[in-house]
């Protein structure tokens, strides 16, 4: 499962990357056991790799089972997987780190994080 | 001239409460029985638009709507901004019984959504006789919070865009963009600190597991309904309180924690069958 998916859907998405021009930081999506460096520059995806490099800043990490992940990427997920928080209650995901960015730019780090069912509806 | 008009009025009441004299914002379209609508934590009254302007509903309700005190036109009591607000199971009760008093409505129906939706159990036990039957939307006994308030109203975080991204969620993938972005808006334009102090009451002051056995659905009927997108008031939340009080659940299918706001149409197919039965 590759996310470099993601880049293209957020960075051909003016109105995503608007939302996102304070954000400036690095994180990773951790899908089963395989981690995705995902960096982020005024809004704009400029890095997305795996695995990270061997030195990284990084601000927060949110790790799912990669079962979890395509129920998530679904596009219709079911109840329970359409939402991160969702995924956090019943205790699917977790986000560890640095909290306040993330909170900050939760509306754009949510739709960053939901860009691969995009990639359903572009196939589609 | 062309354009519609909608039959809603919108007018403000003056009404004590809690010893403060509020200026009290509501909308009313339609006659019949009353039905008072409340709104969610954190947003306003406009969740109910759709409501106020059914003609089929209209028929046989005078459907009302109006703003807490913080919300929506509604402003907060004098003094607001020496103290945090903070709702209670007390002053959320007081709120709603003062409206209904003032307005003079006889055996209003209460349907709330959310915190709404707890506070009609409350109602429904403690007051069954003021209430015609109750209506939960959303509505559980007690469910487990998925987040931390803090983040709700702080310096470093904007209130209304991190309120509406958390709540973001909760509306189900099939609704309309048009009316997702339309129930955020109730969130991303709320004043600081409401949502927070709103989730007080939903969160630290009305835990109803103990108390929902004592309702007594013959007084007051109740009913639930909850949508299955809706992971802060779970079906599961919704199916054990129903059990206790000894009530159905209804599972709405396609919808999540908004069902008036974010898909109207969906939600009145079940909302209708109720609304015949209680007329």
């Amino acid at each position: 499962m590759s996310l470099d998916v993601i880049s293209g859907i957020v960075n051909g998405n003016p109105a995503l990357v608007r939302r996102g021009r304070f954000l400036s930081l690095s994180f990773i999506i951790v899908v089963g056991n395989n981690d995705w460096l995902i960096e982020v520059t005024e809004g704009m995806i400029s890095t997305v790799a795996s695995p990270p490099k061997r030195m990284s800043n990084i601000r927060f990490t949110i790790r799912a089972s990669e079962a979890a992940w395509k129920a998530h990427w679904d596009p219709l997920p079911a109840p329970g997987y359409h939402d991160i928080f969702a995924m956090i209650k019943s205790g699917q995901m977790t986000i560890t780190g640095d909290l306040q960015p993330l909170m900050a730019n939760l509306r754009y780090v949510k739709e960053v994080l939901a860009a691969p069912r995009k990639n359903h509806d572009r196939k589609d | 001239m062309t354009a519609k008009i909608e039959t809603v009025v919108g007018r403000y009441i003056h009404v004590e409460i809690a010893g403060k004299l509020h200026r009290i914002y509501f909308e009313e379209a339609g006659s019949g029985i009353p039905l008072v609508c409340l709104h969610t934590a954190g947003s306003d009254s406009t969740q109910y638009r759709h409501l106020l302007d059914d003609s089929e509903i209209l028929d046989k309700f005078r459907v009302i709507a109006f703003d807490m005190p913080w919300h929506g036109k509604s402003l907060p009591p004098a003094g607001y901004h020496e103290k945090e607000y903070r709702l209670t199971t007390e002053l959320y009760t007081q709120t709603i019984r003062s409206f209904c008093l003032a307005l003079e409505l006889d055996q209003p129906v209460a349907m709330g959504c959310s915190m709404g939706g707890r506070i009609v159990l409350h109602l429904a036990e403690a007051y069954s006789s003021e209430f015609r039957a109750v209506i939960g939307v959303e509505a559980s006994d007690y469910q487990e919070p998925w987040y931390d308030r803090e983040w709700l109203h702080r310096p470093d975080v904007h209130g209304g865009e991190v309120c509406a991204a958390l709540i973001s969620g909760l509306v189900a993938p099939q609704s309309q963009d048009e009316y997702r972005w339309e129930t955020l808006w109730g969130y991303l334009s709320s004043g600081p600190g409401v949502f927070k102090g709103d989730l007080h009451f939903y969160r630290a002051d009305s835990d109803y597991r103990e108390r929902v056995e004592q309702i007594d659905p013959t007084k007051c009927p109740v009913y639930l309904l909850t949508g299955e997108y809706d992971f802060s008031c779970t079906p599961e939340d919704t199916i054990r309180t129903a059990e206790k009080i000894g009530v159905e659940a209804i599972i709405m299918r396609e919808l999540g924690h908004f069902p008036m706001s974010e898909n109207p149409d969906q939600f009145r197919k079940y909302l209708l069958p109720i609304l015949t039965e209680i007329a």
